[in-house]
């Protein structure tokens, strides 16, 4: 709920120091997105990638 | 190339992925962005020094290569081909996908600088020290960062009451700890 206090509080010039229920849900948040990306697992194209460069290493030393 | 090499730079691809999108704004150039990062890893492999972490290593040289090479190709990025946002297909129907869609919103507004410490320390699991050699910079401007992107977070999404927010130690305990 929004009072008058919390106002002046968004509005000040002063960064407020954030809660730390704030910090967690925000850095919830952040992880959740993260994580999203990283669940994914690694594409067959770097996997490909690496295989043929590693290939192509092999080559050059023999 | 050795195989623990190989699996340890395999390894690191999805936190690289998640790393790039986040610098990109964009799934597809943050793909080539991985690419042209492991090519150039893998041809200077030999500077990598064994023992240290590949991961850090990896990291310091996508974020080299995405300021010299797109930074300054960001804002026709954002325009033309969308953000972060919209290039996510897999984030389920969920209670708080209205708040989930502004966090990524306003994290798309934060300066680069406080977002990628921020991913760093709060996404990445980095330790400050780590993410400030990453970003060639000090330990103090990274705290600095990481604080001025939370509290631009919340002023963005208008968070300025904690009644929404059921505690959680855990998730709590994560980002209070900022990846020390």
């Amino acid at each position: 709920m929004e009072t008058a206090e919390t106002r002046n509080r968004k509005t000040s010039d002063k960064p407020a120091k954030l809660s730390r229920e704030v910090q967690a849900r925000l850095g919830q948040q952040l992880r959740s997105m993260y994580d999203d990306v990283v669940n994914q697992g690694v594409p067959d194209r770097f996997a490909d990638l690496l295989n043929r460069i590693n290939g192509d290493a092999n080559k050059g030393e023999k | 190339m050795d195989e623990s090499v190989r699996k340890a730079v395999l390894g690191a691809v999805p936190s690289l992925r998640a790393f790039a999108i986040s610098l990109c704004g964009n799934v597809d150039r943050a793909d080539d962005l991985v690419q042209e990062t492991l090519m150039r890893a893998l041809a200077n492999i030999d500077s990598f020094q064994p023992g240290t972490n590949m991961s850090a290593w990896l990291f310091t040289i996508l974020r080299n290569h995405f300021r010299s090479e797109y930074r300054k190709r960001r804002r026709e990025v954002e325009d033309s081909d969308g953000r972060y946002a919209e290039s996510l297909k897999t984030q389920p129907e969920q209670h708080g996908q209205v708040e989930f869609r502004e966090f990524r919103e306003a994290l798309a507004q934060l300066p680069s600088d406080q977002r990628e410490a921020l991913i760093l320390v709060g996404a990445s699991g980095f330790s400050y020290e780590e993410a400030a050699n990453i970003c060639g910079c000090a330990v103090g401007t990274i705290k600095s960062r990481v604080n001025r992107a939370r509290t631009r977070l919340a002023e963005l999404m208008s968070i300025d009451g904690v009644d929404d927010f059921g505690p959680d130690e855990q998730t709590r305990a994560v980002l209070a700890g900022g990846g020390e």
